[in-house]
């Protein structure tokens, strides 16, 4: 850690750890309630479970995001954050203002939470992802524009660098997409324009920008490769991610109303989506092989190699097999959607995420790596936690595939609870593979409860013997 | 070293590495949407043919001519600066740029002109490729102008000379690209029928 400012990114990371634990412990319940749909109910019925596991992996996606942007921001600008203070009553204002959004949603019906949150003054409640009641939205936007305010103050006095300029500009990119979650008319098509422009504005457009960008800081530091390389690979990223990107929103549009020439438009350019995907993994395997030095965090390097490729996977491949509109006519709303979102927020976003806390973790606590014991838990739950979504997307594949044969793609269609008993197998592995995933997460969790350091002059002499 | 040299001695590709990474991915992009429309048209044979009378072949031939000679000038300033001739390689790449604004010119009226005659997204199939593709090629055009309008001020600046230059063949091999998809494009889309 340079600048003693960049401190303020701790407790956003430590925060985007204990509130991604949470999701999955949704996660879980969701899983058993696919197996055992009287599990928990009335407590927590199946559909505030799910409110619950989509808006804490915004919530902590957007922690781990601001957490790497207040440590990455001084760094690049050679220059102390503009107001420490700042970011720190920011972190607070949104870690209580989650808080008490999923707390809301556990403890009071969802309609008198509308109500009493001033729904019917201004509608917004309702749609996915974006279930947040008015006044929290509000709040989302104001803790935005507070972190804005200071990256952009701290980018002002310092450095200029390209890769500050994508960070923070991804970051107003980010604020701005969410402004159409305050646009929610009557009409439905309308409604689903302007929310797609939020959920798919961030997720296949302006956050891969900042994962773009959180990756090539980490490349920069920890393989000595010339800036001004990882730049140029950062800009041509861009450039494919936003010309694919932007009119591959037209893959939403199939069938909600819109004109007919987004059937073309959505299916050409967002079957081209995983291209920028494939570069990043390119990116990543260039800079690994002519890097000038052996970063003693491997564990953090695992991370960043892995991210790519999982996001090319998740995002691309996966996102690929239902993009097309004769196959997504078929496929729409099944488990193969799940299995494409899954492995793609867990690969490109929460991979990330992650990588970005294993690089910068051990430094805020004062030492360039963790010890090699802390490592090996790290390692542990990254295949862990890896090949368990691996395993979860392939059986909601399964599961989405027999959807389409049993009941879509066929003259004598099954009833929807009737499939769903036919697919039970694979609810029953997907709860199993969840609980590894678990495991994995705890096994990365308890690596930051290993005390010490890289011991460099025992780890040559222990590699020469 | 300007210019990459393979192992074997040999020249390597002209410019930066990574703009043929780019230029690749774009090519890949304009073949799935070349293909899209060779695939629909072979469906859609007598739609296609009636529709394409109603373009204007004079604008797509004009804007043919300003490209590739466009393309000719960038070739010259790599030429010059080979050679050391900083003023004549920014001269020639100032010829070219007012060639693209040329052709942004022409095609912004074929534009206005295809509204006013009623040819929409929503006209016909035809319609929608035609102007998908063209549309999606002019924003490349001008993607291609601000890349060379730095390497214009570069060159002026003197920042390039007869040892190093590959930021001109850079942009030049981009603008080459943004032609030749254009060749193609006018070819399919204007002519064959």
């Amino acid at each position: 850690m340079k600048y003693q400012s960049q401190s303020v990114a701790k407790p956003y990371f430590v925060a985007a750890l204990a509130l991604f634990l949470g999701q999955i412990v949704f996660g879980l319940i969701m899983g058993l309630q696919y197996v055992d749909g009287t599990f928990l109910f009335p407590a927590i019925p199946f559909n505030v479970a799910h409110m619950c596991h989509t808006n804490l992996l915004i919530v902590w996606l957007l922690m781990a995001f601001m957490g790497a942007a207040y440590y990455i921001v001084p760094e690049e600008a050679q220059t102390e954050l503009y107001s420490p203070k700042l970011a720190l009553l920011t972190f607070w204002v949104f870690l209580i203002a989650g808080a008490a959004t999923i707390l809301g949603y556990l403890l009071i019906p969802y309609s008198v939470l509308a109500h009493a949150t001033g729904n019917h003054l201004l509608p917004t409640m309702g749609r996915g992802y974006l279930e947040q009641p008015l006044p929290i939205k509000i709040g989302i936007v104001l803790v935005a524009l507070s972190l804005l305010f200071n990256l952009t103050m701290t980018l002002a006095k310092g450095r200029k660098t390209s890769l500050n300029f994508i960070l923070v500009g991804a970051l107003w990119g980010l604020a701005l997409l969410f402004l159409p979650a305050f646009y929610f008319p009557v009409d439905t098509v309308k409604a689903s324009y302007s929310w797609w422009w939020v959920v798919h504005g961030w997720v296949e457009g302006d956050w891969e920008l900042i994962l773009g960008a959180l990756l090539g800081f980490i490349f920069i530091k920890m393989t000595g490769v010339d800036r001004e390389v990882v730049e140029k690979w950062l800009y041509i990223i861009i450039a494919m991610t936003l010309m694919t990107g932007i009119i591959g929103i037209g893959h939403h549009y199939y069938y909600i109303g819109a004109p007919a020439y987004w059937i073309w438009l959505g299916s050409v350019f967002s079957a081209l989506e995983p291209i920028p995907f494939l570069m990043l993994v390119a990116f990543a395997f260039r800079m690994h092989a002519q890097r000038r030095r052996e970063h003693p965090n491997k564990a953090a390097m695992l991370w960043a190699m892995g991210t790519p490729i999982v996001a090319f996977l998740g995002a691309g491949v996966w996102g690929f097999m239902i993009t097309l509109a004769p196959v997504q006519y078929y496929a729409h709303g099944t488990n193969l959607t799940a299995a494409h979102g899954h492995l793609a927020f867990f690969g490109a976003y929460a991979m990330v995420s992650l990588a970005m806390i294993s690089y910068a973790m051990p430094l805020l606590r004062g030492r360039e790596a963790n010890s090699l014991s802390a490592q090996r838990w790290e390692m542990t739950g990254f295949w862990l936690m890896v090949l368990s979504m691996f395993t979860i997307a392939l059986t909601l594949t399964g599961a989405g595939i027999v959807t389409i044969f049993l009941q879509r793609a066929t003259d004598n269609p099954l009833p929807f609870m009737a499939v769903q008993d036919k697919e039970r197998v694979f609810f029953f592995i997907r709860e199993y593979a969840g609980l590894g995933f678990t495991a994995g997460l705890l096994a990365y969790l308890r690596s930051f409860f290993v005390r010490g350091e890289y011991d460099y002059t025992n780890n040559v002499k222990r590699a020469l013997a | 070293m300007a210019q990459e040299l393979a192992v074997d001695g040999k020249p390597g590709l002209p410019g930066d590495f990574a703009i043929w990474v780019f230029i690749f991915a774009e090519l890949t992009v304009f073949a799935v949407l070349f293909a899209a429309y060779a695939i629909t048209r072979s469906e859609h044979v007598a739609l296609f043919d009636a529709s394409q009378r109603a373009l204007n072949r004079v604008y797509g031939l004009w804007n043919t001519v300003l490209l590739v000679t466009s393309s000719y000038f960038v070739a010259r300033a790599t030429t010059a600066i080979k050679a050391g001739h900083r003023l004549a390689c920014g001269h020639w790449l100032t010829a070219s740029l007012l060639l693209g604004a040329g052709f942004i010119g022409v095609k912004l009226t074929e534009f206005h002109q295809d509204y006013t005659h009623g040819i929409t997204l929503s006209g016909n199939l035809f319609y929608m490729f035609y102007l998908c593709l063209t549309f999606f090629h002019f924003m490349h055009v001008l993607m291609g102008m601000v890349i060379l309008s730095v390497v214009t001020v570069k060159a002026y600046a003197g920042r390039y000379d007869a040892a190093n230059y590959t930021g001109v063949e850079t942009g030049g091999a981009y603008w080459h690209m943004v032609d030749l998809v254009w060749i193609i494009l006018f070819a399919l889309v204007y002519v064959i029928h």
